[in-house]
């Protein structure tokens, strides 16, 4: 029997290493794409909506997380920072009617995709003006109409949900697909695995997305799951891909290129996108299970600095014209704040209404 | 009236919704080219195909979360399984999900799935083949809970479900699908849910029962008319919502009640409804509430153990002597 924890008896090395001080990094990056904005058929405006989108998401974590250390919310919060390319690459590679589905980490999947900074906010603060009226918090974001089917907190719980969109999307013969993210965590849960099988068996048109961050909360990829994700998809006969995510136009390029066979030939498709979460878990986590310079090594490869820099050596924007946007951000997560704090509560009676859509009831209701 | 099995009723109601509905599809495990488990899907398969008939793998949780997906865009999803025990394996779906995804949108989604098979025991089939889920998912806001005990119920109340824009579970029994029964023949024949039907006027006691307890009650009822006790039997159809009111409104009239329930004592259906008419109707009551429930152990597989296990007239008619102090 192992007594000591350096044995690898059900508690195996991962990539904390204190002894050698060796960075041990929880996810190889692969390379990431080396075409050009142009060749990528993206246009400088492009360039400059995804540049103003990922320092959105970012701003408005870092302000949400200042918020919520002040006190001004409670309940969880999972931030998505580091994670921005993927929500972003994404949703300009697919169609605005494509079905979008994902975790709890879900501000900058809401954000990038119609959820206003004060919509989002308002949502934290569980303001009545939130995107999902309060009645969600951090977990719960949506913007059903412009199809976003909301985040979900049941680690795995919404992978079938997501082929269920997928399924309907068939069924009607819509032309849509549906694109469902989860973390690396998911991967271990019965769920993904039932629904790859009906997936490929009914040749759902769905993009099942492993945002591969590099920990499963506390546990670091190589700890938690054997082999390698992307992989998992051989054994369905199912395609796969994995890829660089902190690059966007690397994820750009591959999820064009996913949708556009997703949606022609009608199957679902398997991918890995690796990526990095710069904060812990939630808000809660020290963090005991990393070292610091492996996050300095992830943040060497930013998406967001590596889109500015691209964007200023390649003269798409001038340094003041960056500037400028990213002072409009500033400003519009600000005034979100504010909107947030002025907003009103849900009304008591709120706490009846969206239950049902048909004729309500309630149990024993006073 | 038609006379027909619990299982037609059954495949009457969802062919006539899968008619009207495009959007209708029934999916679970051997529902199409076996023709159904317990044969409620005869016949569907060739008439509307495989698009709309869905075998599916062995895989609850699995295909119950891509009802409830289809539910939410679009679809209007019957996912049917085998039974209520496997359904456990689904319980993630039916319980964080498909009763909680429009509440924590906001209002923003709806999810009008139908989840249907037997519910509880079927004789000898062991600790896992047995067991009674009613009174679990009634526990859970946002989600109507049925389970008829004869074929007019079924179908009226199975085409109301199907129609619901809210998830419905609906439940059935392994060993009512060959009882025969009256079923109207109106076009379109739709029960209300939420309704309770008195099933036998009695004037000294009432009994509550649904599903297969139901027809424990109804045989004890027989019993004790011949010794001069005419009971009133109330089946509510729907577990959730409740019509009490159906239930005081009779307990007002006997003064006594006692609730057959199949399930484990701790906090069924038959606590909820002892618990309401108590205090619904406690200067009106001759004796405390009394019920009939399976006892707080597991299903035992050898018959005479099943057998004392298994709720029975007799013990219906024990709990009715003692309110109506015949002992």
């Amino acid at each position: 029997m192992a007594n000591k924890k350096t044995e690898p008896v059900f508690t195996p090395i991962g990539s904390y290493n204190g002894e050698n001080k060796k960075v041990e990094k929880s996810v190889n990056l692969p390379d990431p794409t080396d075409k050009t904005h142009k060749e990528l058929g993206l246009s400088d405006d492009d360039l400059v909506k995804m540049y103003d989108q990922m320092y959105l998401q970012r701003r408005f974590e870092e302000r949400a997380m200042q918020m919520y250390q002040k006190g001004k919310f409670g309940g969880f919060l999972h931030l998505y920072i580091g994670q921005e390319a993927v929500s972003t690459g994404t949703v300009f590679a697919l169609n605005d009617d494509d079905d979008i589905i994902t975790a709890y980490r879900d501000h900058g999947w809401g954000l990038v995709r119609g959820i206003s900074a004060k919509e989002g906010m308002a949502e934290l603060f569980g303001k009545a003006t939130g995107c999902s009226k309060g009645k969600g918090g951090s977990m719960h974001f949506a913007n059903v109409k412009e199809h976003f089917w909301g985040g979900y907190g049941i680690v795995g719980g919404h992978i079938p949900i997501g082929g269920g969109l997928a399924f309907a999307n068939k069924y009607q013969e819509n032309g849509r697909i549906s694109a469902c993210f989860f973390g690396d965590g998911a991967v271990d849960q019965g769920a993904l695995h039932e629904t790859l099988n009906m997936s490929q068996l009914w040749k759902l048109p769905c993009i099942y997305v492993v945002e591969n961050n590099g920990y499963s909360m506390g546990t670091a990829a190589t700890r938690h799951t054997v082999g390698e994700i992307y992989e998992r998809a051989n054994g369905y006969g199912m395609k796969s891909a994995m890829f660089n995510g902190m690059d966007v136009f690397t994820v750009y390029e591959n999820m064009k290129r996913i949708a556009d066979e997703v949606r022609e030939e009608s199957i679902p498709y398997f991918v890995e996108i690796r990526t990095y979460r710069y904060r812990g878990h939630s808000m809660s986590d020290p963090q005991k299970y990393r070292t610091k310079e492996e996050l300095k090594e992830y943040q060497k490869t930013d998406p967001i600095e590596r889109m500015k820099k691209y964007i200023l050596d390649e003269k798409v924007l001038k340094k003041k014209e960056v500037e400028e946007i990213e002072q409009k951000v500033e400003d519009e997560v600000l005034e979100a704040i504010e909107f947030a704090e002025e907003s009103p509560f849900p009304e008591p009676e709120e706490l009846y209404e969206d239950m049902f859509t048909g004729t309500p009831h309630f149990h024993d209701k006073k | 009236m038609a006379e027909l099995q619990f299982r037609e009723a059954l495949n009457q109601a969802i062919d006539e919704e899968m008619g009207r509905d495009e959007r209708v599809f029934i999916m679970g495990e051997e529902v199409a080219e076996y023709d159904g488990a317990y044969k409620v899907t005869e016949g569907l398969l060739d008439k509307y195909g495989f698009k709309r008939v869905i075998d599916t793998p062995i895989s609850e949780l699995g295909f119950a979360g891509i009802g409830v997906g289809a539910a939410m865009n679009g679809l209007r999803p019957i996912v049917e399984f085998m039974t209520f025990n496997f359904a456990v394996l689904a319980a993630d779906q039916i319980i964080n999900h498909a009763s909680k995804v429009r509440y924590m949108l906001g209002g923003q989604a709806s999810v009008p799935i139908v989840f249907r098979g037997p519910n509880a025991s079927a004789g000898q089939l062991g600790a896992t083949h047995s067991v009674a889920y009613d009174s679990m998912y009634a526990h859970f806001p946002g989600m109507a809970v049925i389970y008829p005990s004869e074929p007019d119920d079924a179908k009226g109340l199975l085409k109301s479900a199907i129609r619901s824009d809210d998830t419905v579970i609906f439940m059935e029994s392994e060993q009512m699908y060959g009882m025969r029964g009256e079923v109207s023949e109106e076009e379109d024949y739709i029960i209300p849910i939420g309704k309770a039907k008195v099933k036998r006027e009695g004037d000294d006691v009432t009994i509550v029962a649904t599903g297969k307890m139901y027809h424990i009650a109804k045989q004890a009822a027989a019993q004790l008319e011949k010794d001069g006790v005419e009971a009133e039997i109330i089946d509510p159809r729907t577990i959730k919502p409740l019509d009490i009111e159906a239930i005081v409104k009779s307990v007002k009239k006997t003064n006594r009640c006692v609730v057959v329930d199949e399930a484990h004592p701790f906090g069924g259906v038959a606590a909820e409804t002892g618990f309401l008419i108590q205090r619904e109707a406690f200067d009106y009551l001759d004796a405390p509430v009394q019920r009939v429930t399976l006892p707080d152990v597991s299903a035992p597989f050898s018959k005479p153990l099943f057998d004392l296990w298994l709720p029975d007239a007799k013990q219906v008619i024990e709990a009715v002597n003692a309110v109506t102090y015949r002992n």
